[in-house]
């Protein structure tokens, strides 16, 4: 059994109460923070930890706080990116819904040792009942005096509050989340100038992802090097992984970084084995926009060793063998799916959120759906293929933000990795279905 | 001041030059295209991807090379900087895609466009397109919006630049206009097809670099080749009165901005000088406007016609040829 950090007590009922939450060990990182350390110590720890962000693309979280530009007079702020819309993850709404003081804590910690007085949850629309769990916790940590002007006796003073989204996946993406927070359309910005050096209303901003700033409450209190012990290599810590397809046990689970990938797939303590008694297909490792890989390669890398689920084992053999952590949207698929229709799920789905900003994701991705769609409909041609093959790399790496990226990646990799299955259907005219959806729809009838 | 090598030329130029700005003062040969960028607008730029180039080398201090081809229009230049353009065959290939993502949604209705002729897209396309279209679905399409009584705007062909946005938002006063809906259906809209109406709208004409944004008044009146270009000025209490103003005959047929070697507005011009002076007398003429040789404006303007034939002369003498004028 692994450690678990962040929804240990997550079955306590009454858990979203601050009563039950403090009864359980809250908000004492708040506690030790402020009475005990400077906000510099603070961030050490977190530099300390190895931590990296949760959010996707893992960069290291106290690199990224020592980045923030810290001019005199001038606000700086911290924003929790809760705008979780990657398909595959849904770890952030396990963890606000049934924790959501966690967050909270997390948040006026990091605050704290980043100087910010007010800070924001910028949630998407979608979650608009969690939401109201997190204002209800809200009001209950103003009204205990862990919210709102000197902080335990303090003079540290943290307004926060939540801000809901329209529900549009860019606004993930950290510079068209700050522009919608302002009240604008949620384009993404050019970079640089960095968050960190203007970013909400021109000012230094730090933009973390929930999961990571609810880390950040048990490595104030187990020191950085203590968390730093968990996980193997650069990967550190403990993360949350939302496991789902066809699987005996989808749900989200916290595993110590470094759980061999077969192990995550079949133990009981996880995800308990493939559905139906059927055999892996393939896994998307990390949400949508990473690579998909076949059996062979999930299980075992390149070079025949057993893959981790860390961020450096994950990536091991870079786009060719390997995929990502990313935000850790676990998409496991048995040998019945068409990989065909799950990269049509995922173009279509890039398509409508792309911003419209910059021309090759624009025009790119619904040229992309389009192409999949004739697959679908048995009208594909050979040609097809490596039109879809050369419309993603006119698209990956050319546009304003990585939207660009994750809506190629898919379709790179589904080309790389199970090309055969698109001549299939190119050759035979004629799509076979025999995907989730239609065995249903049969065990139904019958 | 920081030195750029851009394409194997060195140039030192000011700080806070973006790429782009280092590429033009070299020259048209090694300036990447633009269809969003607009010197005269801020924070245009950055959207349309035509200008991408490649940075081999960061600067002085960090020699590493950028991971990703980045816009020139956005990117400022660094000490020690070398970027490469026409001479990387990554970028001529990714700019052909650009452009062809520019194309699969535009309707290439060339014969009936009045931007025909001075439409950047079309530059761009003879350029870097290919002769053969790939996309087979059925392009996207809007209906046709005028914008009060002088502005017609066509949706079909837009490619989203915004520089008629950053127009709006910064020659006058009050948001009516802007992006509405996301991804491949947003669209150019004013707030429910209320009109522009202050007296610098008109300038929105002039900055679309396609047949998006057209003028009413002028609207399927003539080719712009078959008309002639002449610089001239009015006294106006409102704008610089600077304008260049298209002739057919005697006939002041429209009025627009005066634009530089980049194509780009010099100075913004009101809309009365654009639509209310259809007077060949209303005008104090200076001259034909310089029109690139390359233009198929310039066909009908000879305005250059001794500097070519000395241009010819020389090339001619360089090959060896006989000199044409000075016949046994």
């Amino acid at each position: 059994m692994g450690r678990k950090l962040l929804i240990h007590n997550d079955k306590v009922p009454g858990i979203h109460t601050l009563e039950v939450y403090r009864a359980h060990g809250g908000y004492a990182s708040v506690e030790k923070a402020l009475k005990t350390m400077t906000p510099d110590q603070v961030t050490d720890e977190v530099k300390k930890s190895g931590l990296r962000g949760r959010g996707g693309a893992g960069f290291p979280t106290g690199l990224k706080w020592s980045f923030l530009a810290k001019p005199e007079g001038v606000p700086r702020y911290l924003v929790c990116n809760a705008d979780e819309s990657e398909p595959g993850t849904f770890k952030d709404r396990y963890l606000m819904e049934k924790i959501p003081h966690a967050l909270i804590e997390g948040m006026i910690t990091s605050s704290y040792a980043l100087g910010a007085n007010t800070s924001y949850i910028y949630i998407r629309g979608e979650y608009f009942y969690v939401s109201r769990i997190l204002e209800q916790a809200i009001r209950e940590a103003y009204a205990a005096g862990w919210l709102g002007k000197n902080i335990l006796g303090t003079n540290y003073s943290l307004d926060l509050s939540v801000q809901v989204g329209g529900g549009a996946y860019i606004c993930g993406e950290e510079t068209a989340l700050l522009e919608s927070l302002e009240g604008k359309r949620g384009n993404p910005r050019i970079k640089p100038p960095f968050p960190a050096v203007a970013g909400l209303w021109g000012c230094p901003t730090v933009v973390n992802n929930v999961e990571t700033i609810a880390a950040v409450c048990p490595i104030v209190m187990m020191g950085g090097e203590e968390y730093a012990k968990i996980g193997i290599g650069k990967s550190t810590g403990t993360k949350l992984i939302s496991a789902s397809g066809h699987i005996n046990k989808p749900g989200v689970y916290e595993i110590e970084l470094g759980v061999p990938v077969e192990e995550f797939i079949y133990s009981e303590e996880y995800c308990g084995g493939i559905r139906n008694g059927k055999k892996l297909k393939a896994v998307v490792a990390g949400g949508s926009s990473v690579p998909i890989l076949p059996t062979e390669l999930i299980l075992k890398t390149a070079k025949g060793e057993p893959r981790l689920m860390t961020y450096e084992s994950l990536a091991d053999g870079g786009f060719q063998t390997g995929t990502m952590l990313g935000s850790g949207g676990f998409i496991v698929m048995d040998e019945d799916t068409s990989i065909v229709k799950n990269l049509f799920t995922f173009s279509r789905f890039y398509h409508h959120e792309s911003c419209g900003q910059c021309s090759p994701c624009r025009e790119g991705t619904g040229w992309m759906e389009k192409i999949l769609k004739k697959f679908l409909n048995g009208t594909a041609t050979e040609a097809d293929v490596d039109l879809l093959w050369d419309i993603q790399s006119k698209i990956e790496g050319k546009t304003i933000c990585p939207l660009g990226e994750a809506a190629a990646w898919p379709v790179a990799a589904a080309i790389r990795h199970f090309k055969h299955e698109f001549l299939e259907i190119a050759r035979n005219k004629k799509f076979n279905d025999v995907s989730h959806y239609e065995r249903l729809k049969k065990k139904t009838v019958a | 001041m920081p030195k750029v090598t851009i394409d194997g030329i060195e140039i030192e130029v000011p700080k806070g030059t973006t790429i782009l700005q280092a590429a033009r003062m070299i020259g048209p040969e090694v300036a990447p295209p633009t269809m969003c960028y607009y010197s005269k607008l801020k924070t245009s730029g950055g959207y349309c991807r035509t200008c991408i180039v490649k940075v081999t080398k960061g600067s002085a201090q960090n020699p590493n090379p950028m991971p990703k081809p980045v816009a020139s229009c956005r990117t400022e230049v660094m000490d020690g900087m070398e970027v490469q353009n026409v001479t990387s065959p990554e970028i001529v290939e990714a700019r052909k895609g650009v452009v062809e993502f520019l194309l699969i949604n535009h309707p290439l209705d060339c014969p009936v466009c009045d931007q025909a002729g001075e439409c950047k897209l079309q530059d761009l396309g003879y350029e870097h397109g290919s002769v053969k279209t790939r996309y087979e679905f059925k392009r996207r399409e809007y209906d046709m919006i005028d914008i009060g009584d002088k502005i017609k705007l066509h949706m079909n062909r837009c490619i989203l630049c915004y520089r008629c946005v950053k127009t709006c938002e910064q020659l006058t006063d009050g948001r009516v206009h802007g992006v509405v809906h996301r991804g491949d259906a947003a669209e150019i809209s004013t707030y429910i097809e209320k009109a522009i109406n202050n007296d610098f709208s008109g300038n929105v004409i002039d900055v679309c670099p396609v047949g998006a944004l057209t003028d009413r008044t002028f609207r399927f009146k003539s080719r712009v080749w078959f008309t002639k270009p002449v610089d001239a000025h009015r006294k106006c209490d409102k704008c610089c009165g600077k304008t260049r103003v298209w002739l057919k005959g005697e006939e002041v047929l429209r009025v627009t901005a005066r634009k530089d070697q980049w194509d780009e507005v010099e100075d913004f011009i009101c809309n009365s000088c654009r639509y209310d002076h259809k007077k060949k007398s209303d005008w104090t003429i200076e001259g034909p406007s310089p029109i690139s040789r390359q233009s198929v404006i310039s066909q009908n303007h000879y305005e250059h016609l001794n500097e070519l034939k000395v241009q010819a002369l020389k090339q001619q003498k360089a090959l060896g040829f006989m000199d044409i004028n000075k016949r046994p």
